[in-house]
C-alpha cells in the first residue's frame, strides 16, 4: 500500500502491462478525443466518442466520418480448399462469390446457434478475408481440420482498416485522387496504388455498418497514418470527423443491423441453454442456404426453419419518445402476457421516431405489441405503457447508399 | 368548372401543413401561391450559382416533432441537423461562448462571472418550466373565454389546471413574465452585462420592442420553447435550407392527392350570401370551393384580399389595427471562405456555429431607438449562423454562406421610402459591424442578398415584413390571436378560415397553426380528425 503513496514510484511503469493496446491510427485519432472518452474493444483502446456522440452521428448522416476498425478481427483463409472449407463453415453459399466481391454472412454451431456474423472478401482465386466482431480463430482452426490445402491466418494486427461513411464520403475519396471510385458498387472491392505508388496498395470496399453511403479502407499498417492524413486533408471541406462507438451504435440501429451482446449472444460464450440464437430467430433466414452442400448446423437449422423459430427479431416504431431500454413486451395494454423484450432502442434524430430492435415470440408478431417503459423524471421513477408497430424496412435507408454512382449528397 | 373542397391561399409552410391534413382526411384541396415557388418565409433559393440561401427563416426548433413524425417528413426528404456552439460578441473584450458540453460551458461562464455561472442553472430551470407550459398549448385550439360551450369550458379548465400546476408563487411569476421586459426578467438572475445582453437578445428578435420594453420577456420565451430532439431551447438547421421543410410538407400534401398552383396570386376572396365560396386570382381566374383558408397574415387577409362590404362591421378596423410592425432585416452573404473571428480559439465547434453580435443591453436599446425614429442603426444587433459549415449541400466545398438576421430595420424610413442606395447602406451597416469582429470578412464576400422589411413584404407578403405575421404580445396571444373572439381559426365570414402564423401559436416555423386550423375545419365538416395530438419529451 505504501508503494502506491510513494511519489518516487513510477506508476506508469508499474501498470504498463495493464495498458490497453492502441490501434494503428491512434497517433492521429487520439488527438480528436479531447474528452478522453475511451472504452475498449478486443483489447484495444477504443473511442466511446471523440467530441460529442450526437455530432459524430450527424457526420455519418450529413457529411462524412471515419470509424477505426483496426480492432475488428480479420482472418485470411487461403489455399485450394479455402472455398470448400468456408462453404462448410458458413450458412450462406459463397461458392459463387466473385473475386473482388464481399458478402455478409454468419456461422453457427452444429446445433444451429449463431457464433458470430461478419463479412467475407474474396481477394483472389484462393484467398478470402473473413472479418468478425470478436475473435474466432479457435473455431476457424477447428473448422479447417480435414481440409488438405487451407490455411487460416489471423491478420487482425497486420491490416490497418478504417470505415469511412456518410453522404460526402465518395466525394472525398474522389478528391483524394481515387479514380473511378464513384463506379464502385455496393459490396465490390477496388485496389488503388496509394499516393500513386504501386508498391503501396490501398484496398477499398463499398461496405460499412451504418446503412448509409460508405466505404471501408484497408492498408498496410506502415501506411496507416499517411492514409489518415490524406483522407483528412481531402475531407477538410466536407466536415470529416472520427466517430466512436456510441454514434456507430445509433447508426446501426437505424439501419437495422445486429450486434453480439445485444441482439444475439455468441453461442460459444453462452452459459444457459438456448440463451443464444439461431439465424432464423434473428431474421437472418436469408443467410441460410439449404441448397448448397452440407454446412455446420444444417440439420438443426432445417428443423428450426420447419418448426418456425420461437422468437423473431423485429424492428419496432414505439409511440412517444421515451427510450424503451430493456423493456418487456406484452400482447395487450394490460401487460399480462409477456411476449418478448427490447434488445436495442433509441430516439432516431433523422427519422424523428422512437425506434427499437426487439425479440418477439413469433406467433405474436402479427398482433398488438405493447412496451412497458420505465424512465425517470427528476429522479422520480415513472412508468409508461405504449403501443409498438412492427416496421419491415430499415428505419433509415437512403437511396444514395445503393445508387452507383452515389446520388448527389 | 371544377369545385374544390378547400382552397388554401398561400403555400407557406402553414398553408401546406393545413392542406396536408385536409387532404389526408380525403378532401380535394388546392393551394394557390402568388410566387413561382412555395415555402413563404420557410424557403431556400439559389440566387448565386452553387449557394443556397435560407432567404428568410434560417434555423429550426419550433417545428412540431409530432407533425414531422406523423407526416413522415423524413421520407419526404427532411433532415434536421443540430449545430453546436454559439458565440456572443460584446462591444469589446472576451466573447461569451456557449459550449455544447455543460462542464466546459460552466467553466467558461465562471470566467465572466462566478455568480452568473451558478445562477444559469436556476435560470435554465425556470425558463424550461415556463416554456413547458407554453409548449403544451402549441397544438391545442385556444378556448374562447367568453363562450359557454362545453368544449371551451373544458379547455379553459385545462389551461387553468396547467397554470395552477405551477404553484401559487410561480403563477405570479408567470403572469409577470407575459408583461415584463427581457432586461428586468434577467436582472433577477445575472450581474454580467454581456451575459444579460446575450440572454436578452432572443427577446427582441422579430419584434418592435426593445430589451427594456415590457413584453419582450415573452418573446424570449417564444424563442426557447422549441427543441431539437428533446433539447429544449436548442436550434438546428434544415439540411438544404429551411425550404426543405416546406418542400417535405408539400411532398406529403401531394402524396395525399393535394394540388399546388404557383404564380397564382389571389386578388380577392369570393363571398356570396355571407359565405366564402372561392377566390379570384390576379389573372382574373375564378376558382370555387366549399371552404377558403387563408395562410396570409390577418391584416393582409382582411384589408387586401377582401371586399370591405363582405365583412361584418368592425372587422376591417380590427384588421387594420392589428399590431404587425416590421422591425427586422436580413442579409444573406455568400462567402469564398470561412470568416475568422478575433478573440476566439481556432475551435471549429465554436467559431462555425452561431454568432450573436449583441454588444450590450445599451447597444441593443440604441438600435431600437433608431428604429423608433425610422432609421437603421450603424451598430445593429445581428444574429448570424453559417449553415454551410454544417450542411454540405448549401455551398460549394470550401465555400460558405452566412445568414445575418438584423434587428432592427424600419419598414418605412424617416427620410422617405426605401431606395436602392439606402438598402445598400443598410446592408453595409451589417457588413461593417461583422468586419469589426472579423477583419477580412469583406474580402470574402461573393454575393449578397439584402432584405429590408420592404423586400420581405413584397416577396412573402408578410405585412410590413413582420416575421411573426403579427406581434407576439399578450394582447395578440392565445385566445387573443389574431383578434379576441376569432382565435379558433374560424373567420367572421362563414366557410372561411385562417391557418397562418397570425393565429395561435404564432410566428416561427412550427407547422402548428396549419395543423390546428385543419383540426377545426375537419370538425366543422364532420370529417374524422387527421391531426395528431402533440407528444412531448417532458411529459
Ligand atoms: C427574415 C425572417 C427570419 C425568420 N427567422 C426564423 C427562424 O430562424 N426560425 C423560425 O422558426 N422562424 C423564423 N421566422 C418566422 C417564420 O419564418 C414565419 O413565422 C413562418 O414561416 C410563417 O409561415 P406561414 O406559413 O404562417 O406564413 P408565410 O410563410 O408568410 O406564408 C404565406 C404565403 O402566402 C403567399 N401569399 C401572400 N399573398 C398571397 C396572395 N395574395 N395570394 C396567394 N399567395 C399569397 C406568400 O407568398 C407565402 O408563400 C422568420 C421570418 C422572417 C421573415
Amino acid at each position: 500500500m505504501n508503494t502506491l503513496m510513494n511519489s518516487n514510484h513510477d506508476l506508469a511503469a508499474a501498470y504498463e502491462d495493464e495498458q490497453l493496446q492502441v490501434t494503428h491510427f491512434h497517433a492521429r485519432s487520439s488527438k480528436f478525443n479531447i474528452r478522453e472518452a475511451w472504452t475498449a474493444w478486443n483489447g484495444y483502446k477504443f473511442a466511446d466518442y471523440y467530441y460529442d456522440a450526437q455530432y459524430e452521428y450527424f457526420c455519418v448522416r450529413n457529411s462524412c466520418a471515419t470509424y477505426d476498425i483496426c480492432p475488428m478481427q480479420k482472418y485470411y483463409i487461403t489455399g485450394k480448399d479455402a472455398m470448400t472449407m468456408l462453404n462448410r463453415l458458413v450458412t450462406r453459399d459463397i461458392s459463387k462469390l466473385n473475386i473482388n466481391r464481399v458478402t455478409y454472412l454468419c456461422w453457427c454451431t452444429d446445433d444451429g446457434r449463431m457464433i458470430d456474423d461478419g463479412t467475407v472478401f474474396r481477394l483472389s482465386e484462393d484467398k478470402y478475408m473473413l472479418t468478425s466482431g470478436s475473435p474466432c480463430i479457435a473455431w476457424f482452426k477447428k473448422a479447417a481440420v480435414g481440409y488438405d490445402d487451407v490455411e487460416v491466418t489471423d491478420v487482425s494486427d497486420e491490416i490497418a482498416a478504417l470505415a469511412f461513411q456518410g453522404p460526402t464520403s465518395c466525394e472525398v475519396l474522389k478528391k483524394m485522387g481515387l479514380e473511378g471510385i464513384e463506379n464502385l458498387k455496393p459490396f465490390n472491392i477496388m485496389h488503388f496504388p496509394f499516393k500513386g505508388d504501386s508498391d503501396k496498395k490501398l484496398t477499398i470496399s463499398r461496405t460499412g455498418f451504418t446503412g448509409d453511403l460508405g466505404y471501408e479502407l484497408w492498408i498496410d499498417p506502415s501506411q496507416a497514418l499517411d492514409l489518415w492524413d490524406e483522407l483528412y486533408l481531402a475531407g477538410e471541406d466536407y466536415n470529416i470527423h472520427p466517430y466512436g462507438e456510441t454514434a456507430l451504435n445509433m447508426a446501426r440501429i437505424e439501419a437495422g443491423f445486429i450486434l453480439p451482446g445485444t441482439e444475439f449472444n455468441e453461442a460459444l460464450k453462452t452459459v444457459h441453454l438456448h440463451h443464444d440464437q439461431t439465424p432464423f430467430e434473428l431474421n437472418l433466414g436469408w443467410l441460410v442456404d439449404f441448397k448448397k452442400p452440407h454446412f455446420n448446423g444444417r440439420t438443426a437449422l432445417l428443423k428450426d426453419k420447419t418448426d418456425g423459430p420461437e422468437y423473431t427479431l423485429v424492428k419496432l416504431d414505439i409511440d412517444g419518445n421515451k427510450a424503451a431500454d430493456d423493456s418487456y413486451l406484452y400482447d395487450s395494454k394490460k401487460c399480462k402476457n409477456h411476449i418478448g423484450y427490447i434488445t436495442s432502442t433509441m430516439w432516431s434524430p433523422v427519422v424523428k421516431a422512437n425506434i427499437a430492435l426487439a425479440m418477439v415470440k413469433t406467433k405474436y408478431i402479427k398482433g398488438q405489441i405493447w412496451a412497458e417503459i420505465y424512465y425517470s423524471k427528476e429522479i422520480r421513477p415513472k412508468q409508461k405503457i405504449v403501443e409498438c408497430t412492427v416496421v419491415n424496412k430499415p428505419f433509415w435507408a437512403p437511396a444514395r447508399a445503393r445508387a452507383t454512382p452515389p446520388l448527389r449528397y | 368548372m371544377k369545385k374544390y373542397d378547400a382552397i388554401i391561399i398561400g403555400a407557406g409552410h402553414n398553408g401546406l401543413t393545413n392542406g396536408a391534413y385536409l387532404a389526408k382526411a380525403g378532401l380535394n384541396v388546392l393551394v394557390v401561391e402568388k410566387n413561382a415557388y412555395i415555402g413563404g418565409a420557410a424557403v431556400s433559393r439559389e440566387l448565386e450559382n452553387g449557394w443556397i440561401y435560407s432567404n428568410c427563416s434560417y434555423v429550426s426548433s419550433m417545428l412540431r416533432q409530432t407533425i414531422h413524425r406523423d407526416l413522415n417528413l423524413t421520407k419526404h426528404g427532411l433532415v434536421l441537423v443540430p449545430y453546436l456552439g454559439t458565440v456572443n460578441f460584446g462591444d469589446n473584450g472576451k466573447p461569451l461562448i456557449h459550449y455544447h458540453d455543460g462542464n466546459v460551458g460552466y467553466n467558461h461562464l465562471r470566467q465572466h462571472s462566478a455568480h452568473d455561472a451558478d445562477s444559469m442553472f436556476k435560470f435554465q430551470a425556470d425558463l424550461t418550466r415556463y416554456a413547458q407550459l407554453i409548449r403544451k398549448t402549441l397544438m391545442r385550439t385556444p378556448p374562447n373565454p367568453t363562450s359557454f360551450k362545453p368544449r371551451d369550458i373544458k379547455e379553459l379548465l385545462w389551461l387553468a389546471k396547467q397554470f395552477w400546476g405551477l404553484g401559487e408563487k410561480e403563477l405570479y411569476e408567470y403572469m409577470r413574465f407575459f408583461t415584463t421586459s427581457a432586461e428586468e426578467f434577467l436582472d433577477d438572475y445575472f450581474e454580467n452585462d454581456l451575459i444579460k445582453a446575450a440572454m436578452a437578445s432572443p427577446g427582441i428578435i422579430g419584434t418592435a420592442l426593445g430589451v427594456y420594453s415590457p413584453g419582450s420577456a415573452y418573446i424570449l420565451l417564444h424563442h426557447v420553447m422549441g427543441d431539437v430532439d428533446g433539447n429544449i431551447g436548442a436550434w438546428g438547421l434544415a439540411r438544404g435550407g429551411m425550404g426543405a421543410i416546406s418542400n417535405a410538407i408539400a411532398s406529403a400534401f401531394k402524396g395525399f392527392g393535394g394540388e399546388i398552383r404557383t404564380n397564382a396570386g389571389v386578388q380577392q376572396v369570393l363571398v356570396e350570401n355571407g359565405k366564402a365560396v372561392g377566390v379570384v386570382l390576379e389573372n382574373g381566374d375564378e376558382l370555387r370551393a366549399n371552404i377558403v383558408v387563408s395562410n396570409l397574415d390577418a391584416k393582409r387577409t382582411f384589408t387586401k384580399c377582401m371586399d370591405k362590404k363582405d365583412l361584418p362591421p368592425g372587422i376591417y378596423e380590427k384588421a387594420k389595427n392589428f399590431k404587425i410592425r416590421g422591425s427586422s432585416g436580413k442579409v444573406n452573404i455568400a462567402l469564398s471562405g470561412l470568416p475568422k473571428f478575433t478573440n476566439l480559439p481556432d475551435n471549429k465547434f465554436i467559431n462555425q456555429g452561431g454568432q450573436g453580435f449583441v454588444g450590450s443591453l445599451e447597444t441593443m436599446e440604441r438600435a431600437y431607438d433608431c428604429w423608433k425614429h425610422g432609421l437603421f442603426s450603424d451598430d445593429p444587433f445581428i444574429e448570424t449562423v453559417i449553415p454551410s459549415a454544417w450542411d454540405p449541400t448549401v455551398a460549394p466545398p470550401g465555400k460558405h454562406w452566412m445568414s445575418c438576421f438584423v434587428q432592427y430595420c424600419p419598414p418605412v424610413l424617416a427620410n422617405g421610402g426605401w431606395n436602392a442606395k439606402q438598402k445598400e447602406a443598410f446592408g453595409q451597416s451589417v457588413i461593417d459591424k461583422i468586419e469589426r469582429y472579423s477583419p477580412g470578412f469583406k474580402d470574402l464576400i461573393v454575393h449578397k442578398e439584402i432584405r429590408t422589411p420592404v423586400e420581405i413584404e413584397n416577396e412573402v407578403g408578410l405585412t410590413e415584413g413582420n416575421i411573426f405575421q403579427g406581434e407576439l404580445t399578450i394582447d395578440q396571444l392565445l385566445f387573443n390571436r389574431p383578434f379576441p373572439g376569432y382565435a379558433q381559426y374560424r373567420m367572421p365570414i362563414k366557410n372561411m378560415y385562417m391557418c397562418g402564423a397570425s393565429t395561435h401559436p404564432g410566428g416561427g416555423v412550427s407547422a402548428a397553426c396549419g395543423a390546428n386550423a385543419a383540426r377545426e375545419i375537419l370538425m366543422d365538416l364532420r370529417k374524422p380528425n387527421t391531426v395528431p395530438e402533440d407528444s412531448f419529451y417532458d411529459e
